[in-house]
């Protein structure tokens, strides 16, 4: 799915700018709350006018100030799963999965395949009002997916959810992207959510776009790394599943810069995925340490060291052309005298990797 | 147990009642929408035109009517040449008093309904493919279905009492005008007609109660549509 989006909108304090143009099956939208995301879906909606600019997918112009296009919100086959569901109360699961269905023959996706899909079967004669809040959001992706959308655009899916459901519907949408290969512009401020589901990403930060490109690229980029999250930031890399540990319920997974090991994750061999590594699970050794439980040790060089005089200082290390970075303090720093092109161990305990941190690439 | 006479005056009040309510509800609908989804010069102005009938004394608004509606006026003149309908001194008067006396009542109730709904339903609908139209009928005014039962209700309710603008437009005449609170004047004012006040009052207090009762039910079951379990 081809995604090309320019416009300016004015809204109250914010001045909306953004401009990029993107072709993936998945587009994640990132930023933080206020940055300006859930605008930009809604003009691709329909749902918000831009005061000047231009929206197309896939080669068909939704919206163009200059040639005074603004197809309606129903004209313009664009899916929406809002934040809360927004399932009509006065309808049963049935009715709200089939108010947006082609009349007669159905389109590419069918009901039944849709109710299969979700895990709808139980529910169809249900009020919403009757549903979870995990049923809730899997109501409103199979009847947005029901109204044949030429692009699934997804705000903050899971926002509303706690985490195992959070798990839950990544599943299923997972499931969108690989078995219904439905286009998605997926929005969220979660770096998890993004960075398993994305592969494009557009991020975005106080109305204007700071930078898009690869979910990997985006991620592994240190200058972004304020807004792609301090915390929570890290390396992305993508592996493949070599090998389970029947005994010990551990995965191992292959990248260019070593294996990684990682507890019960169900994952077939051969699968690619996407494992992220959070910089504050990276602790850094000059030499192999030996009787330690930390179950991965890599050995990279050192490429930079970011330090803003504080306590805690960021060390990337080069690991199979990817800098993974540690979380460190100062004082460690000094003391290890570890400098740029220094030979180091990066360690990584394998619990540090849960199931939101690994996620399926694209096929 | 009723008199032929109370019968039928019952039965006109009744069809008095419930033509206003029948004929002011889709006017009553588009004011709703009017003033809870759009912005215009001269809304607030509107707004009060509509609540007028509210605060007047209904004996203005009779005279109005009179002006207006009787066979020498524009209106009046204008209804019984195009659809050969005639106001003055007709049952179809006293609806019409009868519905403009409501229509406050019922706007209110339904703008306040409207109000209630989220508008991101309404994209949620367009998202999905239906136009203005379809998400009106097939959203908005579904959702709105408690406050229009409500609305409806309480102008029929207001339309059963309605006395002033009545009386003033089309007179008091028995079998043709003469709803129960006109008849309950009339036997005030005769002699010896205290007895049938009395039953008049009473079917009066039953007409409302039953009234209420209904839209209790009605509102509760509408309601529970929304939150109960099954479809």
């Amino acid at each position: 799915m081809r995604l090309e989006v320019a416009i300016d909108k004015r809204l109250g304090a914010l001045a909306l700018k953004v401009e990029f143009n993107a072709a993936a099956p998945v587009i994640g939208v990132f930023g933080r709350s206020g940055s300006g995301k859930t605008s930009v879906i809604n003009a691709i909606a329909g749902l918000l006018r831009p005061d000047r600019g231009r929206i197309v997918v896939d080669g068909e112009v939704l919206f163009d100030s200059a040639l005074g296009i603004d197809l309606a919100p129903e004209k313009r086959r664009i899916g929406y799963v809002f934040q809360d569901g927004l399932l009509f109360p006065h309808l049963s699961v049935r009715g709200n999965l089939l108010y947006g269905a082609p009349r007669g023959a159905g389109g590419a996706v069918g009901f039944d395949a849709v109710v299969h899909l979700l895990g709808l079967a139980t529910l169809l004669e249900r009020r919403p009002s009757a549903l979870s809040g995990g049923e809730k959001q899997r109501v409103a992706i199979g009847r947005a997916l029901l109204s044949q959308p030429r692009l699934l655009l997804m705000d903050e899916p899971l926002a509303s959810l706690d985490n195992q459901r959070r798990l839950e519907i990544l599943r299923y949408i997972e499931r969108l992207r690989n078995e219904l290969k439905q286009p998605v512009v997926y929005v969220s401020h979660a770096v998890g959510e993004i960075t398993r589901l994305a592969d494009h990403v557009v991020l975005l930060s106080e109305g204007s776009v700071l930078a898009h490109g690869s979910v990997q690229e985006i991620f592994n980029r240190a200058d972004l790394r304020p807004h792609t999250g301090r915390y929570e930031g890290g390396a992305l890399i993508e592996a493949v599943a070599v090998a389970h540990d029947e005994r010990y319920f551990l995965t191992r997974f292959r990248f260019a810069g070593g294996d990684l090991v990682a507890p019960g994750i169900d994952t077939p061999l051969g699968t690619r995925v996407r494992i992220r590594i959070r910089s504050r699970d990276v602790s850094i050794a000059m030499t192999r340490p030996a009787g330690i439980s930390i179950r991965n040790i890599l050995e990279g060089e050192v490429s930079a060291i970011t330090d803003n005089g504080g306590a805690i200082v960021e060390v990337a290390v080069g690991l199979g052309g990817i800098d993974v970075p540690a979380r460190i303090s100062r004082q460690a720093l000094d003391e290890l005298a570890i400098l740029p092109g220094a030979r180091v161990f990066v360690l990584i305990k394998a619990i540090a990797f849960d199931k939101r941190s690994v996620g399926f690439a694209a096929a | 147990m009723l008199s032929a006479e109370e019968t039928s005056i019952i039965f006109l009040s009744l069809k008095v009642a419930g033509a206003s309510v029948l004929f002011s509800l889709p006017a009553a609908i588009a004011a709703a929408l009017l003033l809870a989804r759009t912005q215009f010069h001269g809304k607030a102005l509107v707004d009060a035109l509509i609540h007028l009938p509210l605060v007047l004394p209904p004996v203005v608004i009779g005279y109005f009517l009179l002006l207006g509606f009787g066979r020498q006026g524009p209106l009046g003149g204008f209804f019984e040449q195009v659809f050969g309908l005639v106001f003055a001194f007709r049952w179809t008067g006293a609806a019409l008093a009868a519905g403009i006396m409501g229509f406050p009542l019922m706007v209110r109730a339904i703008r306040l309904a409207l109000e209630a709904i989220d508008p991101r339903l309404e994209a949620a609908a367009r998202t999905l493919g239906a136009n203005r139209l379809r998400v009106l009928a097939s959203v908005t005014l579904p959702l709105a279905l408690p406050g229009i039962i409500m609305g409806g209700l309480l102008a029929f309710a207001r339309s059963l009492g309605e006395f002033g603008a009545t009386i003033t437009f089309v007179s008091n005449i028995p079998g043709e005008t003469q709803t129960l609170p006109l008849a309950i004047y009339n036997f005030t004012q005769s002699p010896g007609g205290d007895a049938a006040v009395l039953r008049l009052c009473a079917i009066s207090v039953a007409l409302s109660l039953l009234a209420l009762v209904l839209s209790e039910w009605l509102s509760r079951r509408s309601r529970g549509a929304y939150s109960g379990g099954a479809a």
